[in-house]
């Protein structure tokens, strides 16, 4: 467990900002406790500084999670987002799309969301957004990027699609052993 | 009362209730009989007319037998008869057979048919209250009581060749006449009747049960309960076994005469019935012999066969509403919606609900992968809610995958304050570490340690909650692998292990915590030296921590001695949970208060001092005074510092040269 490198925050801050936008400040200065975060085995986790002080005293290999696990870092240095922190992600959320009932599953089974199954959407979305997709009932389900802007999807016909999946829910069952 | 109802579709199966020998023999002599070919209804029923309506007079438990007696020929129900009556009928010649049976015979015609009031002719006119009468004379007991005066076979046989004369079925020979204007009024008299009729049936199975002090006469009369000798145990052993109805039927007759040994045991040992019971169990239900005479063991004998039969019905489906996210009344909506059948577990939780039928897989909801519940036996609620987490705690979960109790434990605290989730297997902690994220658990460190090294990983949390490693016999429902997979080893290893995590669960407690200190351990299984031993063994050894209660409302109070074995006083406020009683799976929970330890220390200090005052005031042996002697203390202490360095890995050199140096 170690503090994230220059170029790790940068990496990790990029990408965040790409769904919350501004609001990634609000994720570094919390009123209520001082958070940070922590790369432990190439993944991201999210603790608050107590926990991380007393999470200091288990060992490298025996430390498996600690508080909230943002993503990983690849080989490659990229930062992928895990959908355990669709949590911060869905409470800071710029651009939302809110799919209907029977958009649900195919949604949490893995697949993109096409226009048939597209309930709600934030007006003047940019195309190629970072979005959080939620139910009609506002259960954050995953999250993905847009296909089109806002104004384009007027003209497409139902089966277009119009967000890109990158994680659902879905995932804690499909890759509950690959996920941490 | 199921076991009644069961009865009503088939004839109940008999028990050996004549001695072996007699029994064979009566069996070969019906098969000469059958050779005969099968006897024709009618003959019965001219029979029946011409022995005076035996049938409808007989009381009680005879009622079936004289229905059974009535349906054979002659000279079977001689020999019926006089087995049933007479104890030497061996000795009757074969030639005499007849008349003497037939003495016999109208003996206890002349003796029964006191008992009967109304007219042959009435019956037969009348047939449905006729019937009926019948029914409600001759059934009821019969269903109450075991029928064990016949040999199985016979009673087999009689089946086979009279079916329509098993008193359940007459009745359903009512059902099956078609339904006139004329007759339409008595069957619904006579359905009124059998309502009637079951409802006092259902009052009286419960009273019997209750107390059986009423029908204990009868019984006496009746009860010729013999044990299979010992060649016939083998034998059954090297056949196919058993068949499953005697085997149920034969159970249940143990359980009875264990339960009023003194007055049906049958001058056989009270250990040769337990022998027979718990090798029936092994069979009927699957166990090994081991696990079998541990667990019946722990019950009154007809408790234990309620355990045994409850482990083969899965525990209803319960799920727990995850309050960091949602509301149990929202969730519950949501699923309705979804077309579950559900409804709150009880009154002692507010966040459990139970599954009753369910459309879609309740395991693979949108509601589920969004955390918005955990599907959790109510069972493991329990040690979460002795545990009473508050916010702002320090808690550790030592055994805690796959995350149930931990993420109820951090509900529970409202996000705040922090958990550590330790499970010792790490392939386990990956299905934990799934479910904390799912249900937005934030103030959770997950980690994987052996339990038992966790004083030295960290120390001083507010409270500890143990769920040990167990055999798991409270949940054989789940995993019926236990029946056979557990042996005494097993049992020796894990309550070594728990024995081991329990102090080491009470060590990591910060006794001084001004919230807390506390230390619940749990298991999920019933056995006693899992669990009130280990228990008993905490407080032995740690002077320093004290039972207290759970602040559990129901659950049967734990055992303060076993089998010979004596446990503390206080053991009484730990709970166990039983299958057949709770409708949950058999658990047990124990809470634990930790305080100081200073000042057992400043009493043992005491307590030397008063030794060494002894020795002075005997005048023997004055108390040394303490001095130093540095020319001999210096080696010992260069010794010490040598193997302090050893132990750290860093090389010394050797002893002489140290010495010398």
């Amino acid at each position: 467990m170690r503090p994230l490198t220059e170029e790790e925050t940068k990496t990790l801050f990029t990408k965040l900002a790409n769904y919350i936008g501004k609001n990634l400040t609000q994720l570094i200065d919390r009123s209520d406790e001082d958070y940070c975060f922590r790369l432990h085995k190439d993944r991201v986790f999210y603790v608050s500084e107590s926990a991380m002080r007393l999470a200091i005293s288990v060992a490298r290999p025996n430390l498996i999670s600690l508080g909230t696990c943002f993503g990983k870092f690849s080989k490659t240095g990229k930062f992928k987002l895990h959908i355990t922190a669709l949590d911060y992600l869905a409470q800071y959320a710029k651009y939302k799309v809110w799919i209907k009932p029977n958009g649900e599953m195919p949604f949490l089974y893995g697949n993109h969301v096409v226009k048939a199954h597209l309930g709600r959407i934030t007006e003047d979305t940019p195309e190629h957004q970072g979005v959080v997709v939620y139910n009609m009932s506002d259960i954050p389900l995953g999250f993905g990027v847009t296909a089109r802007s806002t104004a384009d999807t007027r003209k497409l016909d139902p089966t277009a699609i119009l967000v890109f999946h990158q994680s659902d829910v879905g995932e804690y069952l499909r890759d509950e052993d690959t996920l941490f | 009362m199921g076991r009644r109802a069961k009865n009503k579709q088939e004839a109940p199966a008999p028990l050996h209730a004549t001695p072996f020998q007699n029994g064979k023999k009566s069996n070969g002599k019906r098969k000469a009989d059958d050779e005969e070919g099968p006897r024709p209804q009618k003959k019965v029923k001219e029979f029946v007319e011409g022995s005076s309506v035996k049938t409808k007079s007989k009381t009680e438990g005879k009622g079936d037998k004289s229905v059974k007696k009535s349906k054979k020929s002659k000279t079977t129900k001689i020999s019926e008869e006089e087995e049933w009556g007479a104890d030497g009928w061996e000795d009757v010649p074969e030639d005499n057979l007849a008349t003497a049976a037939q003495e016999l015979f109208n003996d206890s015609d002349g003796d029964e048919a006191h008992g009967f009031t109304g007219d042959l002719q009435d019956l037969e006119d009348d047939e449905f209250d006729a019937d009926d009468d019948l029914l409600r004379d001759g059934v009821p007991k019969q269903e109450l009581t075991f029928s064990d005066d016949e040999s199985e076979g016979e009673e087999n046989e009689e089946e086979k060749n009279f079916p329509e004369e098993t008193d359940s079925e007459a009745g359903d020979e009512d059902d099956d006449e078609p339904v006139t204007g004329k007759n339409i009024e008595a069957r619904s008299r006579a359905l009124d009747k059998k309502a009637a009729r079951e409802a006092e049936l259902d009052l009286e199975d419960m009273e019997a049960a209750q107390a059986e002090e009423s029908d204990d006469d009868d019984m006496e009369e009746d009860e010729r309960f013999v044990l299979p000798t010992a060649e016939e145990r083998e034998k059954e052993k090297t056949g196919a076994g058993p068949d499953v109805r005697d085997l149920q039927s034969r159970m249940q007759a143990c359980v009875r005469v264990l339960g009023k040994f003194k007055k049906l045991g049958a001058g056989r040992s009270r250990s040769e019935y337990i022998e027979q019971l718990l090798a029936d169990i092994c069979s009927y239900y699957g166990y090994n012999e081991f696990l079998a005479e541990k667990l019946f063991s722990l019950f009154p004998t007809k408790e234990a066969i309620e355990f045994f039969e409850a482990n083969e019905v899965s525990r209803p489906v319960t799920i727990r509403t995850n309050t960091l996210r949602t509301r149990r009344r929202d969730l519950a909506q949501a699923l309705i919606n979804r077309g579950v059948n559900l409804e709150p577990i009880g009154k002692w939780t507010s966040v459990g609900l139970q599954v009753f039928e369910t459309p879609v897989p309740i395991g693979a909801t949108p509601e589920y992968m969004a955390g918005h519940y955990m599907l959790q036996a109510a069972s493991s609620f329990l040690p979460v809610l002795a545990l009473d987490p508050q916010p702002k705690e320090r808690v550790l979960d030592m055994a805690s995958a796959p995350g149930g109790k931990t993420t109820y434990i951090s509900a529970l605290m409202q996000n705040t304050g922090l958990v550590f989730a330790n499970d010792s297997n790490k392939a386990r902690t990956k299905s934990l570490t799934a479910n904390v994220h799912r249900l937005g658990c934030k103030n959770v460190v997950v980690c994987s340690y052996d339990g038992r090294e966790f004083p030295k990983v960290m120390g001083g949390f507010d409270r500890v909650l143990l769920d040990a490693p167990c055999s798991g016999t409270g949940v054989i429902s789940k995993d019926s692998s236990v029946k056979v997979n557990k042996s005494d080893r097993d049992f020796t290893l894990l309550a070594h292990l728990q024995k081991q995590l329990i102090l080491c669960a009470i060590d990591s407690v910060d006794p001084s915590s001004s919230t807390g200190g506390y230390v619940v351990y749990s298991t999920c299984s019933v056995t006693v030296d899992e669990n009130e031993a280990v228990v008993d063994y905490a407080l032995r050894k740690r002077p320093n921590v004290k039972l207290v209660d759970t602040g559990l409302a129901f659950g049967r109070p734990g055992y303060k001695s076993y089998r010979g074995k004596k446990f503390d006083d206080k053991v009484t406020l730990t709970r166990r949970f039983y299958p057949h009683v709770h409708n949950m799976d058999g658990f047990f929970v124990a809470k634990f208060k930790v305080s100081k330890r200073a000042k057992k220390q400043a009493e043992e200090t005491e307590r030397d001092e008063k030794v060494g005052e002894r020795v002075t005031a005997n005048g023997e042996e004055e108390v040394e005074k303490a001095t130093f002697e540095d020319e001999e203390d210096k080696a010992i202490i260069q010794n010490a510092l040598r193997k302090q360095l050893k132990a750290k890995g860093i090389r010394v050199k050797p002893k002489a040269v140290a010495i010398a140096g």
